[in-house]
């Protein structure tokens, strides 16, 4: 028997002299047929591909820029130029009664792109490292955590730019900003329990990531993103009161734009939607996964 | 021991597939016909040996890549259990998960990591890759300047520098010139020598005789022979061997348009090295 010691990852090289002072364990893999996605085997796949998931977000924060001028730059550009023209149409056009409302818009602007983006990004990405999962044993949801986390990555940038530009415009920043990384938490968490969920269904059903495409800016007008929840009328708020978007957006807002900590309403519905879309995601992946392979 | 183990594996596929939402509402709305199943294995149950260099062998959509993925647990069964024993790594097609705009260099490290390699091993491993696949002067241009060859010389080195305790190889050996699949072969030997399990598809029937204690013919997702090199590949030999006479019997022409026909396919398979 030669087999190596089963340590955390594959490629361990073990030292000989501690190599046979340890007894050999060899770890064993059982597959059934039919069974759905264990969560603790996905787990620790996810923790022995940690570097791998270092070199996907790797890659996706610069390979797709690597060849232009600007380069990192062009992450932010995008943002930058739709921020402009929102705030043009919005704050020139429409006149809002709200101070400063390039803050009020862009702090919940930046939070819903976050969502839309990572959404869209991880149901390409399915496709595009189709072929890939087709050859690799790598924990498959990891595709859609390093979309997540890239995505949270440009998050940060972006929120660098809005400070740049509250500063910029005298917009009152408050020492409740700390709490601002448990916002982004609940809204990472969220988003990812949704991309795994639609990625999974968009697998199966090529036409899924068209319709959500379709859906993302209805559903952002659905959503006190661009509007003071104010200027809806009575009859209609009930929609964006069961809308999980709107708390999730909220829960960005508030701190940044408000100045406030989020209310315990807000931040226990915040907190649920997250941790139940994240169950609900889990739960369809498991029963996807395994069967990705005949239709990637 | 065993090393890998496949009981009654099956992988199927609904012959009639859904695309899309909408044909799903449809159809099942409009029809409630059991499902037809395509059979990529059909109740395959086999045992390897740590320490076997072990062939598969068998025509085209046979099922061999199938049993390799199913082995190195890419894919699920649809029946069966699978069990293994030790780390796998499965080296499925080169250069999968190259990025024709990260440089050689990144991309020894992106491919380590795939395999599931972190970034310090790779640190220890990176010079001997590069010396092996000979791209010293162009290892930080983006690989998208790399010919095929210089592609499938970088793939061959990063996926043979891992260590594990079983090596699957799905027909990596047919790339290259003449003294890079002499270098191939002798890393697979050092494999088979070092005292890993080495599991081989390839269609070059005498380096498998050579090279394997034990080969496999798969066909139709079916175990057709299981045993000793030269009766497996004697025995598949002999069953291919009809058509492929009558071909030569007839025509030239109609042989030319069937190899020009072969050529087409080729070109248009998701599988050649340019498409990926």
């Amino acid at each position: 028997m030669n087999l190596r010691r089963s340590s955390r990852t594959k490629c361990a090289v073990t030292n000989p002299a501690q190599a046979a002072a340890t007894p050999r364990q060899v770890e064993e893999r059982r597959v059934v047929g039919g069974v759905p996605l264990s969560l603790r085997r996905e787990l620790r796949d996810l923790i022995r591909n940690r570097s791998l998931l270092r070199e996907l977000v790797h890659r996706d924060l610069t390979v797709r820029y690597k060849r232009s001028a600007l380069g990192f730059l062009w992450t932010m550009l995008h943002p930058l130029l739709l921020m402009l023209i929102f705030l043009g149409v919005f704050s020139h056009l429409f006149r809002f009664q709200t101070p400063h409302y390039e803050t009020y818009f862009l702090s919940a602007y930046i939070a819903w792109n976050f969502f839309s983006q990572t959404l869209m990004n991880s149901m390409n990405g399915i496709a595009w490292n189709g072929p890939l999962m087709k050859r690799v044993r790598v924990p498959q949801s990891i595709f859609t955590i390093a979309s997540t986390v890239s995505g949270l990555v440009n998050l940060g940038l972006s929120l660098a730019v809005l400070f740049g530009i509250m500063i910029f415009v005298g917009s009152p920043i408050s020492p409740r900003l700390a709490f601002l990384p448990v916002s982004l938490v609940i809204v990472g968490i969220f988003t990812l329990g949704v991309s795994l969920a639609l990625t999974t269904v968009s697998v199966f059903f090529g036409d899924v990531r068209e319709m959500v495409q379709a859906g993302m800016p209805a559903l952002m007008y659905l959503t006190p993103v661009i509007y003071p929840v104010t200027i809806v009328p009575d009859k209609f708020r009930w929609f964006i009161r069961f809308n999980p978007m709107t708390y999730i957006v909220e829960i960005v807002r508030d701190p940044v734009y408000y100045g406030i900590l989020p209310s315990p309403a807000t931040l226990s519905l915040s907190i649920i939607f997250a941790i139940g879309s994240l169950v609900i995601g889990w739960l369809i992946f498991r029963y996807g996964a395994t069967r990705f392979y005949a239709h990637l | 021991m065993n090393v890998v183990e496949l009981h009654d594996v099956s992988v199927r596929y609904r012959k009639t597939r859904i695309r899309s939402l909408k044909e799903a509402v449809v159809r099942s709305l409009t029809s409630r016909n059991t499902p037809e199943w395509f059979y990529g294995l059909k109740n395959v149950s086999l045992s390897i040996h740590h320490g076997e260099a072990v062939g598969i062998i068998g025509p085209n959509g046979a099922g061999k890549s199938t049993l390799l993925r199913v082995a190195a647990g890419i894919i699920s069964p649809s029946l069966g259990t699978i069990v293994s024993r030790g780390t796998v790594a499965p080296v499925m097609e080169l250069g999968t998960g190259f990025d024709a705009e990260l440089s050689g260099l990144e991309n020894i490290f992106f491919n380590g990591a795939l395999l599931g390699c972190p970034r310090e091993y790779m640190n220890r491993r990176v010079d001997d890759i590069i010396a092996f696949s000979r791209l010293e002067q162009f290892i930080d241009q983006p690989l998208r300047t790399y010919s095929t060859g210089m592609i499938a010389r970088l793939a061959f080195a990063v996926a043979t520098s891992i260590d594990a305790d079983t090596i699957l190889l799905d027909e990596i050996m047919a790339v290259g010139d003449a003294s890079f699949r002499t270098q191939c072969a002798a890393r697979v030997d050092r494999y088979v020598h070092a005292g890993s399990t080495v599991i081989v598809v390839s269609h070059d029937l005498d380096s498998l005789e050579a090279l394997c204690t034990r080969v496999i013919w798969i066909g139709g997702g079916e175990v057709r022979f299981d045993g000793d090199p030269a009766a497996a590949i004697a025995a598949y030999k002999a069953s291919i061997a009809p058509p492929a006479s009558k071909a030569r019997a007839s025509a030239p022409k109609a042989s030319a348009a069937a190899l020009a026909a072969e050529r087409r396919r080729l070109r248009r398979s998701r599988h050649h090295p340019l498409r990926r």
